[in-house]
């Protein structure tokens, strides 16, 4: 078999498909292992979500409307590497998140909690040269939710990124540090538990800015290419 | 240094609006060559229900087999205006919908070609990790060369066949899991 161009993540780093305490997978996972593809033109390559496709200010979730949402104003900021350590540039990072009081703006959300006209929650924003990105956002609150009797989901931003190629495609979600909810959520401990505080952004009082919002640091880690002679 | 992976998690149910604003991607736009066809994506669960709230995204060479990206470095034509990539939800049929043309074939590492295909990735609520798949083209003669499809059982392969269905439309149901199960890849 050919050299793997991404290296293939070890067991304990990713959620179990079927993660039955979060009871939407039972019906939703595969039964079949996956079976393992050599790496080809398919898998190396990917989009660039090139910036063309961001619009300004979409990184600040706090500007979209015509008033400011209701919360606690924070920067959610960090970098995208490889696990070789090497920073991410120009990589596409989108996030969605419910508002300050747990509610998102879309249809089905029926939580019982009030809509805020100046929140839509979504933002894009492209990593630098160096890999960094940042967002201005509002602290968004627990929601509950049906998995079982008085479920809540801890606070949590999603996050989706592309990477450079198909093989590096990741969907997540950032959990903030010390949230009492962390240790009842089965999508939170889905995650093996030598792996899971990676998803716990870390308190950044370096960022934070006097007078106006805390700040959060939130790296996300991408697979990286195997080691070639080349290099 | 070795930085630890981001483990990953489930899309949840309410990304609409925010990651998508579409059940159908128009990937090319008047001027891409080749020839134009429409992909029908249905998404299922194990019991057979139908996933209204899953989000399918698509990966694709050209006409000319060629990718949109730096790493794809043959010396073949790429297009004004085709990145190859699209993102639909499904609507409330469980149905996403790519306008697109038919990708041309790409090399295999080993050697040899793979026959036409479209690189599809699976995010619903209840699914934790990204599930890649790939479609291939009912009747293509690339069909029984394909490095790929050689991997897999003979008789889970027509999970990965999309069907013609009139003019220009290709089908393919994709089941999370039950009698059908689609195979997945480990990429
Ligand atoms: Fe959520």
């Amino acid at each position: 078999m050919e050299k793997d161009i991404y290296q293939r993540p070890a067991t304990g780093q990713h959620p179990l498909n079927l993660s039955p305490a979060y009871k939407s997978t039972v019906a939703r996972s595969p039964k079949q292992p996956a079976i393992m593809l050599p790496q080809s033109l398919s898998e190396i390559t990917g989009p660039s979500l090139g910036a063309e496709r961001l619009n300004a200010l979409e990184n600040d979730l706090t500007r979209q409307r015509i008033g400011e949402p209701l919360g606690e104003r924070i920067v959610v900021h960090g970098r995208v590497l490889d696990e070789n350590g090497k920073p991410v540039p120009k990589a596409m990072v989108e996030i969605w998140q419910c508002n300050a009081a747990g509610r998102y703006h879309h249809p089905g959300d029926q939580h019982d909690a009030p809509l805020d006209p100046n929140f839509t929650g979504g933002g894009r924003v492209r990593t630098d040269d160096e890999g960094k990105y940042e967002f201005i956002t509002i602290k968004p609150g627990a929601y509950p939710w049906k998995n079982h009797h008085n479920a809540w989901r801890p606070a949590h931003i999603h996050f989706s990124l592309f990477g450079p190629a198909f093989a590096t495609r990741l969907i997540t979600q950032m959990y903030f540090p010390g949230d009492p909810l962390l240790a009842y959520d089965p999508i939170y401990n889905s995650v093996p538990e030598g792996a899971r505080t990676r998803l716990q952004a870390s308190f950044d009082i370096e960022t934070t800015r006097p007078e106006w919002a805390l700040a959060y640091k939130f790296d996300v880690v991408l697979r990286g290419r195997n080691a070639t002679p080349m290099e | 240094m070795s930085h630890a992976l981001t483990p990953s998690q489930t899309i949840g149910p309410f990304y609409w609006g925010t990651l998508v604003n579409t059940y159908r991607a128009d990937l090319a736009p008047p001027g891409v060559a080749g020839e134009r066809i429409e992909l029908v994506l249905s998404l299922f669960d194990a019991e057979g229900a139908l996933i209204p709230d899953g989000l399918l995204e698509i990966w694709q060479a050209n006409s000319h087999g060629r990718y949109n990206h730096p790493d794809d470095r043959r010396n073949l034509p790429l297009d004004a205006g085709f990145e190859g990539f699209g993102r639909a939800s499904t609507d409330t049929n469980g149905e996403a919908r790519f306008a697109t043309v038919k990708p041309g074939r790409v090399p295999w590492p080993a050697g040899g070609m793979q026959a036409a295909h479209v690189n599809i990735n699976v995010f619903a609520r209840g699914v934790l990790n990204r599930l890649a798949t790939r479609l291939y083209f009912e009747g293509d003669p690339g069909l029984a060369e394909d490095p790929v499809l050689k991997l897999v059982d003979a008789a889970r392969r027509r999970t990965l066949i999309a069907k013609r269905d009139g003019a220009g439309i290709w089908r393919l149901p994709i089941h999370i899991g039950g009698a059908h199960e689609t195979v997945f890849f480990d990429i």
